[in-house]
């Protein structure tokens, strides 16, 4: 049984469809990712999936074999789906622990605690009482994840984790991955950087204005045909 | 001593003005909500009081044991039942609704208490007094006003910076989707913030009550100087409004101490040298 399914999935804002149809299936402690070109709907899906963005049917999202697409988003994160969004969004006037508190909001229990998070990235540790906005890009994408983390989440949502980065700070945090894998999270990656996508996932999805171009092992897809679903040459 | 016993009283008046400007800043702060009504629900929990003085024949004070926790209720249900929906959208939207409550708070108090003023009697408090010195003596009631302003003000920096609750509610201002994201319900957390606003609210309502008299058109002066205190103060610091209040008081009780008609033009004289000097008020902590 799958963790999650996305069954036809249509969204948009307002008039405008930016999903159509979006069929895909995520197996428990896989790690998943989806590529794609900007405006290719790839965060209007994890929009859809994490509750900010209604679907067309609520049937159109299950997580855990029951339908989601008619929750809000904090029930949505209570039932085991956590997000790191895109450009981080962390919370300004909130210290970095705050900001890491603020993701155990919905009370989950499970291996994550501000503790085990410190370890992951020490360097949160040591400025932990400093606002959030006093982090470089890549220590803000670190503090993006332990918060996202501190949820215990069942699946993780991460978009777009290198946008913006250096390629030096990229591999650091993607470095996280292995450790937050153990742990049994299944993890659901959005990126533009098909090399790290590639490189991390155990299935990759391609997706093109709205919708899934291609999708496959990252063994079994040659860079002619991702580079045909990708830019749709 | 003269000089300085105005300077005392004025600022501990700005007790009350803090008080009345601490809740219009939480609404502001968490959800972007100007509350137009706002004086008009201090005024409305001074009726309350004066009903349940009337009823009960207790003391106004204790009153307040009645009066604060049907006016948590009340906020409550009036940000989950009513104002939750005009927001995400228009501005505008908050502003007609709450405008429209105003009037309509300002016309059922007429019809119930009529025009006549009323005032919340505690004879002894009128005329007790704190002596301080040979030639200084303040007020027992501007001297309580002032204290629970602090203490008021003191609990609601407690509630956002100690608890989960405070957390979701500067989370939510910051940024409400990602607040939802990870388990904010933002329809309670802003139900909760009207909440706790009116419990401020009734507490600034019955000392309002006990220190000058009000009838039900009192509201919209209130709310006057609960914006210049949170524009003077800066937009989302609480203790910003204390100080706020303080050089609102100062100010009116000087202009008053010169000739008595100026007491509220030299108040609001003051308010537009800050908004020329400091838009932003003096510890601005809202950025946009």
């Amino acid at each position: 049984m799958s963790l999650l399914e996305t069954i036809d999935l249509v969204a948009g804002y307002g008039d405008f469809q930016a999903l159509f149809s979006i069929s895909l299936s995520i197996e428990e402690g896989q790690v998943v990712a989806i590529i794609g070109s900007n405006g290719a709907g790839k965060t209007t899906l994890l929009k859809a999936i994490s509750g900010l963005l209604r679907p067309r049917d609520p049937g159109e999202i299950r997580f855990n074999n029951s339908a989601i697409g008619s929750l809000e988003p904090d029930e949505i994160v209570r039932m085991g789906i956590a997000m790191v969004p895109e450009g981080r969004r962390l919370f300004p006037s909130l210290s970095i622990e705050e900001n890491l508190r603020m993701g155990a909001y919905c009370r989950r229990s499970g291996p994550w605690t501000i503790d085990r998070i410190y370890r992951l990235f020490p360097m949160l540790r040591e400025r932990r009482h400093t606002p959030s906005t006093s982090l470089s890009g890549g220590q803000q994408q670190m503090l993006a994840i332990g918060r996202a983390l501190m949820a215990n989440p069942k699946l993780l949502l991460c978009d777009e984790l290198s946008l913006g980065l250096a390629p030096i700070v990229i591999r650091d945090i993607y470095a996280a991955m292995p450790g937050i894998r153990a742990e049994g999270t299944t993890i659901l990656l959005v990126e533009q950087d098909v090399n790290k996508a590639l490189q991390t996932a155990d299935r990759v999805f391609c997706m093109q204005k709205g919708q899934i171009t291609l999708q496959g092992r990252p063994a079994e897809l040659t860079r002619e045909r991702i580079k045909a679903a990708y830019f749709g040459m | 001593m003269f000089w300085i016993n105005t300077i005392i009283q004025g600022a501990l008046i700005g007790g009350l003005y803090a008080l009345f400007a601490a809740g219009l800043s939480l609404m502001f702060g968490v959800m972007r909500i100007i509350n137009i009504a706002h004086g008009d629900f201090i005024v409305m929990s001074a009726y309350l009081a004066v009903a349940v003085v009337g009823l009960l024949g207790v003391n106004p004070f204790l009153a307040l044991i009645c009066v604060v926790p049907i006016m948590f209720g009340a906020g409550y249900a009036l940000q989950r039942g009513l104002l939750n929906f005009t927001l995400g959208g228009d501005i505008l939207r908050p502003l007609l609704v709450t405008f429209g409550i105003s009037v309509i708070i300002q016309n059922v108090l007429l019809e119930i208490f009529s025009a006549d003023s009323q005032r919340l009697q505690v004879p002894w408090l009128e005329t007790a007094s704190l002596r301080l010195g040979d030639q200084l003596a303040i007020g027992l009631m501007p001297a309580i006003v002032f204290g629970t302003a602090v203490i008021v003000i003191g609990g609601l920096e407690l509630i956002l910076h100690r608890t989960d609750l405070g957390r979701a509610f500067r989370a939510t201002s910051d940024d409400s989707d990602t607040a939802r994201i990870y388990g904010v319900n933002n329809r309670h957390v802003y139900a909760m913030a009207t909440a706790i606003t009116f419990v401020v609210v009734s507490i600034a309502g019955v000392l309002l009550g006990i220190r000058t008299i009000f009838d039900p058109t009192s509201g919209p002066a209130r709310l006057l100087y609960a914006f210049e205190v949170v524009i003077i103060g800066g937009l989302g610091s609480l203790w910003g409004t204390l100080v706020g209040g303080v050089i609102l008081g100062v100010a009116q009780a000087i202009g008053a101490a010169i000739d008595p008609s100026w007491d509220t033009l030299a108040g609001h004289l003051v308010f537009l040298t800050v908004l020329l000097v400091r838009p932003s008020g003096l510890f601005p902590k809202t950025l946009d």
